[in-house]
């Protein structure tokens, strides 16, 4: 057991997996000599060569459409994508192509594909390096979205993604990657997709959210349980598979229920959450449900005023949180 | 400076005679499987004319040559990527007749279980990831494709085939410059018909030839009639040999005129886009190519002609006696 950052987390499972399984490649820009723009694979060209940790053009729609080739062989591919907001390129091919293939298929054929991307804002990124764009491929049947939120996740969800028969969609938050350290176990494990985990317990409110969001809405959870009021934390972990057992049986428990999470709030993740809690378990709630997400402007903007006032802090939910509590 | 003298060369592959020993040796395989193409698309265009066909249809018929060109060259393991207009590719590599009119049918036992029609025929085991409704999007994957069998060390190659609509997909330079840089055991066949989808060619194509693009990329470009089995098989016999030895890629474009329109009933809405005209015949080359080296064609012609018209008439017969798809299936295969 050792406390790790996430980014090492990251690094760490790339490293014995590509150990482990020599099907598998890494494959991006600047993942080779360069080991990655967030050192998410270092050395892994020294030790891996390049053979399998392949430096491609800055051309996302290739990657992920010969990483979609690579798959069908029975290649492990897990490309990384530099940033999230370089995604849209390969949009054509991860939804197109590697969502359909098995169903178009009839079952024929697979894509055991993995594309790492970091999302999110918070670090001055601006338009083209904040972005959170799970919503896009959530919406996808076919493809597997997930977004960790601990070291610990990190490590047994990324095994899972890399020993997944399907196309999955591994989302990073780089605000997280050295901002969030905990407990990783030196041995190999996986967690399944589609299994959400409960951060805090509690009785009065249900909160529930994901990635860096998860670290805020706990923070503030404990500021008001110093008053008395207990919010229980729920981290989706998965965002497909979206786990709405354990999110209803917390609603179910504290009759309250609010989605935080940093992409843009109009048909992000929490309108699903919430359509959900709205058809199972109406009559359980004892106020509106609840959904604090990303303004309506088309990009994160820049100067640390405006960026500040788009990205969501632990003094808003917190805000939040207390007048739900109150209703 | 560049050195001119080293950098790839444009060729023209056009008009020559196969020798008599290859169409001897090969003559019969293409013939059939020009013969079985013309007779299967001919067949869906009926079926589409007699409204017996729940969707569109992209024929072919003109361009057959391309296909069993090529695929006579491959073998088991090698896959290929494939077009909307895909059909004889598919029949080209070995899939059956019976199975893809189930698929078009939108039967329980076409290739994809009726989930895919005539757009999305594939079969992994027979090397074929898929005919594509998306233009230039199998390309990529065929480049993958080629990365896997350079990785694994299985000696395959992947054919990409796209259209010179697809030579505006930006996708298409982007995997064959990967492809040069990394000598991936890919072959380009760019089939240009004329038309990108209803619309001329050259009206949205610029430069003086598609095969010309790769020149930059330091492949080899190379431009054969697609109307001349022997021609282009040629051609794609060297480009595959090539790639098989780790030399990497060729970009082929091959050009034969789409004797049918985009798709098939598109008369009913599209009007008169293009002039009516007699169309070179791929087939009837060959027979008269056969003919000219005392190979019969004509004869064999009409031996395979009725073979291939009795299988084709069975295979629909037995395809259309096929059961839809119970609805269970639709939730099935979307995961593993």
């Amino acid at each position: 057991m050792a406390i790790k950052t996430l980014i090492q987390a990251v690094h760490d499972t790339l490293v014995d997996e590509m150990r482990r399984d020599e099907r598998m490649m890494l494959l991006g820009e600047d993942v080779g000599a360069r080991g990655g723009v967030f050192r998410a694979t270092m050395g892994m060209l020294d030790e891996f060569g390049p053979e399998r940790v392949l430096d491609t053009p800055l051309d996302e729609c290739l990657i992920a459409g010969v990483a979609i080739g690579m798959a069908l062989d029975d290649l492990r591919p897990v490309a990384e994508m530099q940033f999230a907001d370089f995604i849209f390129p390969a949009f054509n091919q991860i939804v197109s192509e590697a969502a359909k293939i098995r169903y178009r298929s009839n079952g024929d054929f697979c894509v055991p594909m993995v594309i790492r991307a970091p999302y999110g804002g918070g670090v001055h990124g601006a338009l083209y390096h904040s972005q959170s764009v799970e919503a896009f491929f959530a919406h996808v049947p076919g493809l597997k979205v997930v977004a960790p939120s601990t070291a610990h996740d990190t490590k047994g969800m990324l095994t899972q993604a890399i020993e997944d028969p399907d196309p999955v969609l591994f989302f990073e938050h780089k605000k997280t990657y050295r901002l969030i350290k905990d407990e990783v176990p030196d041995e190999r494990y996986t967690i399944p997709f589609g299994k959400a985990a409960v951060r805090r317990k509690g009785s009065d409110l249900t909160c529930v959210s994901y990635g860096l969001m998860q670290h805020l809405c706990a923070e503030a959870a404990e500021r008001l349980s110093a008053d008395g009021i207990e919010v229980e934390v729920i981290d989706l972990r998965s965002i497909y598979p979206l786990d709405m057992d354990t999110v209803l049986e917390s609603v179910g428990k504290t009759n309250k229920a609010m989605i935080v999470y940093e992409d843009t709030r109009f048909l992000g993740v929490g309108a699903e959450v919430s359509a959900q809690i709205a058809e199972k378990a109406l009559f359980e709630l004892d106020g509106p449900i609840v959904r604090i997400g990303a303004p309506h402007v088309p990009a994160m903007p820049y100067s640390p005023t405006l960026e500040h006032w788009f990205m969501l802090d632990t003094d808003r939910i917190e805000q939040e949180m207390r007048k739900l509590a109150e209703f | 400076m560049i050195d001119r003298r080293t950098l790839p060369s444009r060729k023209e592959q056009n008009g020559q005679m196969t020798e008599k020993v290859v169409l001897k040796e090969r003559g019969e395989s293409w013939l059939r499987t020009m013969v079985r193409g013309r007779l299967f698309e001919q067949s869906l265009g009926e079926l589409y004319e007699r409204g017996e066909l729940v969707g569109v249809v992209h024929l072919s018929i003109g361009l057959e040559a391309t296909a069993a060109g090529v695929c006579s060259n491959l073998r088991k393991g090698d896959q290929i990527t494939s077009t909307h207009r895909g059909h004889n590719h598919m029949i080209a590599r070995g899939l059956e007749p019976e199975r893809m009119f189930a698929e078009i049918l939108g039967r329980s036992t076409g290739y994809c279980g009726g989930k895919g029609g005539s757009m999305h025929v594939a079969n992994f085991e027979l090397g074929s990831v898929g005919a594509n409704g998306i233009v230039g999007a199998g390309v990529p994957m065929a480049a993958g494709l080629g990365v896997a069998a350079q990785k694994l060390g299985t000696g395959n190659v992947a054919v990409a085939f796209c259209g010179d609509g697809a030579a505006n997909q930006g996708v298409v330079w982007e995997s064959l410059n990967l492809a040069a840089l990394w000598k991936i055991p890919v072959i380009f066949v760019c089939e240009n018909n004329g038309f990108s989808e209803f619309t001329p060619t050259d009206r949205v194509t610029a430069g003086p030839g598609i095969a010309d693009r790769a020149i930059g990329y330091g492949v080899s470009g190379v431009v054969v009639d697609g109307t001349n089995v022997g021609a282009v098989s040629a051609v794609a016999e060297g480009a595959i040999d090539r790639a098989r030895s780790g030399e990497g890629p060729t970009f082929i474009e091959t050009r034969a005129e789409r004797w049918r329109g985009h798709h098939e009933g598109e008369e009913s809405y599209v009007g008169t886009y293009r002039e009516t005209k007699e169309f070179k015949d791929p087939i009837v080359q060959l027979i008269q190519e056969m003919d000219a080296a005392g190979l019969d064609g004509s004869l064999l012609y009409e031996k395979i002609h009725a073979e291939e018209k009795d299988l084709i008439e069975r295979s629909l017969a037995v395809a259309q006696q096929a059961p839809l798809p119970e609805l269970s299936t639709a939730l099935e295969d979307v995961f593993s």
